[in-house]
């Protein structure tokens, strides 16, 4: 089916009455941001983004284009995985407790924007917040609000036409073009948006929308585009046996190397949106009645994270770096049956050193690296337009 | 080589939910040495307590409202469940809230957690059990567990190493322990003082006085890493088979199942893996530092 883009408008109307909350790309402080939405002029249009290794700008695009850029640093996990999560309140009388298991209500939250690899993180993280125990178990607060959140929001997908200075999806099988895991998937065209139903929800939704049949030359174009996508990723990653060689070059050269260049902020775990660590922070106030015990955002290129009463357990960045992409590509496997990576290039972005695992990977392979030697976003050309 | 058999290990009892802890009352405190006591704790909630159960090896969270939660050991007799005792050094802010809190304070309580010391797998073996400082506490409910079920097993051994005499644990039941015929107990010191008439040295010393039926004995390891490195490797050069080595290790941990990630070791979480791990799962990154 294909809807024409002023019906962009019309789509998170009928969103918006259905009681949704629209979560969409839009504008903020020059970086394309998942922020709620209430029309659809809130969101971005006419730009595409440069992305390379700690590299991330905006510039002017194809006017008639929404989705001209890929990722920014939000993904779904904002979302589904709060960045901070009141799990408890506790109010102490006499020495004793009384729970205060007032909660917020969940929302119900329609995320467009979202790209492959996105869908692809929510299936990764899928195993880590629900994947635990069959159904019919007891389950924590966490895991029952991750699950409560997911069943009722809708994803809207946008296949990538225009891939990323940074992406490697195909290297990983998770784009450019959506495969499952969406709501709606969005193609989108100079002439409209190209829109396929996922589930029941999505097409009820298309339903209420003007849509026609796509012309052959219009479905060709779009497949075309995505083809095109997919020889022009800007990193690539050679996953062969990627398990058995990060278990096997635990003391490689490469991670002192990086163990020299990693500053140890920590952006990468926070803008991967399949990374899970959290910790829980308990505080109380002045008069100790009430504690509350909130669940946040953890990094495991902390100091205190792997911290015992012997001292940290990963006391050196080159411990904490080679752990996490040992994680990410390698041990990920072993836990959750996946990849812990999608290709969606974030870490690579938004490091401000430029460490590029891809170019780690091959560099630990023995291979030379097989990243793109542009140093802004390589595809630019007609032929996509 | 035999293997252990899968061990049954209790579900979690919990609060509300895997994150909210089970009121629990401290009975009484005492102190094991200068900064080391044990409390012994009651579920409040009745229905609670008395399905309670656990398994030697396993730990709880405890949680000190608005200070925060620690990962403890339970320490005391796995079928006395009633008498639930976890054994604590008093070096955070946790550990050191617990003790303020004194007998009659309420504490949260989360678990069991983790993974036991093998019980199937020891049948007819000999068993040699080596703690180094308070990893005594983990062990002890092994100790009961095989006094209860004398039978099951051959020569039962405890080598246990501290720094000096006053900072053994469980002083006075290491003391009945020795004199036991049940159990072959060998204590040793770093520092000894006047008083002390037992071995001097690190706790792997004592392995020179012993012999070793390499192919029927179990080995359970608890203490800190270098003796966990020291007795694990000391034994398999005596020929025990990896398979028979059992190392419990110590990580931070904030979820106790796996969803937090602090406590990973390779593609091991140490809450749900763990803390006790065979040797030989855990061969190809053992003593890999910072895995």
């Amino acid at each position: 089916m294909l809807f024409p883009k002023v019906a962009l408008a019309a789509m998170i109307e009928t969103l918006i009455g259905q009681g949704y909350t629209v979560i969409a790309p839009t504008l903020h402080r020059d970086v394309v941001k998942l922020k709620p939405i209430t029309g659809s002029d809130e969101i971005v249009r006419g730009l595409r983004d440069l992305q390379d290794g700690g590299r991330y700008r905006l510039e002017e695009g194809d006017g008639t284009l929404f989705f001209e850029y890929v990722v920014g640093p939000d993904s779904a996990k904002c979302y589904f995985f709060p960045p901070s999560q009141e799990l408890f309140a506790v109010d102490i009388q006499n020495g004793r407790f009384a729970w205060d298991q007032s909660r917020t209500p969940i929302p119900k939250l329609a995320i467009l924007g979202l790209r492959p690899c996105d869908l692809a993180a929510i299936r990764v993280q899928d195993r880590v917040f629900a994947g635990r125990k069959p159904a019919g178990e007891v389950k924590c607060e966490a895991e029952l609000y991750y699950e409560r959140i997911r069943a009722q929001s809708i994803l809207i997908a946008v296949n990538c036409t225009r891939p990323g200075g940074t992406c490697f999806c195909d290297s990983m099988g998770t784009g450019p073009k959506a495969a499952d895991g969406f709501d709606v998937a969005i193609t989108e065209l100079s002439s409209g948006f190209i829109v396929e139903a996922g589930s029941e929800t999505g097409m009820s939704l298309l339903h209420k929308l003007p849509v026609r049949d796509p012309s052959s030359a219009e479905l060709e174009l779009a497949d075309l585009k995505m083809e095109l996508a997919r020889e022009r990723m800007g990193r690539i990653l050679d996953t062969r046996d990627i398990v058995e060689l990060l278990d096997g070059n635990i003391e490689h050269v490469r991670w002192d190397q990086l163990g020299a260049r990693c500053l140890s902020c920590g952006n990468c775990t926070m803008v991967c949106p399949t990374c899970f660590c959290s910790t829980l922070t308990d505080s109380s106030d002045l008069a100790a009645e009430r504690a509350t015990r909130t669940r946040r955002w953890e990094s495991c290129f902390t100091h205190q994270f792997s911290y015992t009463t012997t001292g940290p357990h990963r006391h050196t960045i080159r411990g904490r770096y080679r752990h996490w992409m040992r994680h990410k590509l390698g041990t990920w496997w072993k836990q959750f049956g996946t990849s812990g990576c999608v290709g969606c290039g974030r870490c690579i972005t938004w490091c401000p050193v430029g460490i590029d695992l891809t170019e780690e990977t091959a560099g630990i392979r023995g291979s030379y690296p097989n990243t793109v030697q542009q140093s802004v976003s390589p595809l630019q050309n007609e032929v996509t337009k | 080589m035999t293997l252990a058999q899968s061990e049954t290990i209790p579900p979690a009892v919990c609060g509300l939910d895997t994150w909210m802890p089970l009121p629990a009352r401290i009975l009484d405190i005492k102190d094991e040495n200068f900064n080391t006591y044990t409390i012994r704790l009651a579920i409040e909630d009745e229905p609670a307590r008395n399905s309670y159960r656990w398994a030697p090896g396993q730990f709880n969270m405890l949680y000190v409202p608005g200070v925060g939660e620690a990962a403890i050991s339970i320490s005391s007799d796995p079928e006395k469940p009633a008498e639930l005792e976890h054994t604590i050094r008093g070096v955070g802010s946790v550990t050191r809230a617990i003790k303020k809190m004194g007998a009659g304070g309420i504490i949260g309580l989360r678990g069991p957690f983790g993974t036991s010391w093998p019980t199937e797998g020891i049948k007819e073996k000999n068993v040699v059990m080596v703690a180094g400082g308070i990893g005594l506490a983990p062990i002890r409910p092994m100790i009961y567990w095989l006094l209860h079920h004398r039978d099951h097993c051959k020569r039962v051994m405890l080598l246990y190493g501290c720094r000096s005499p006053e900072d053994r644990v469980f002083a006075t039941e290491l003391e009945e322990w020795e004199r036991n015929s049940a159990l072959d107990v060998l204590v040793t010191v770093d520092n000894a003082t006047v008083n002390w008439t037992g071995p001097v040295g690190v706790v792997t010393h004592l392995l020179r006085r012993v012999r070793v039926d390499a192919g029927h004995t179990t080995v359970m390891v608890c203490g800190p890493k270098i003796l966990n490195r020291a007795a694990s490797w000391q034994f398999l050069q005596l020929h025990v088979q990896p398979e028979q080595v059992y190392v419990s290790l110590e990580r931070n941990m904030n979820c106790g199942f796996g969803q937090c990630g602090h406590c990973q070791y390779g593609s091991k979480f140490v809450c749900r893996d763990g803390p006790v791990f065979r040797f030989a799962d855990i061969a190809h990154i053992f003593a890999k530092e910072e895995i």
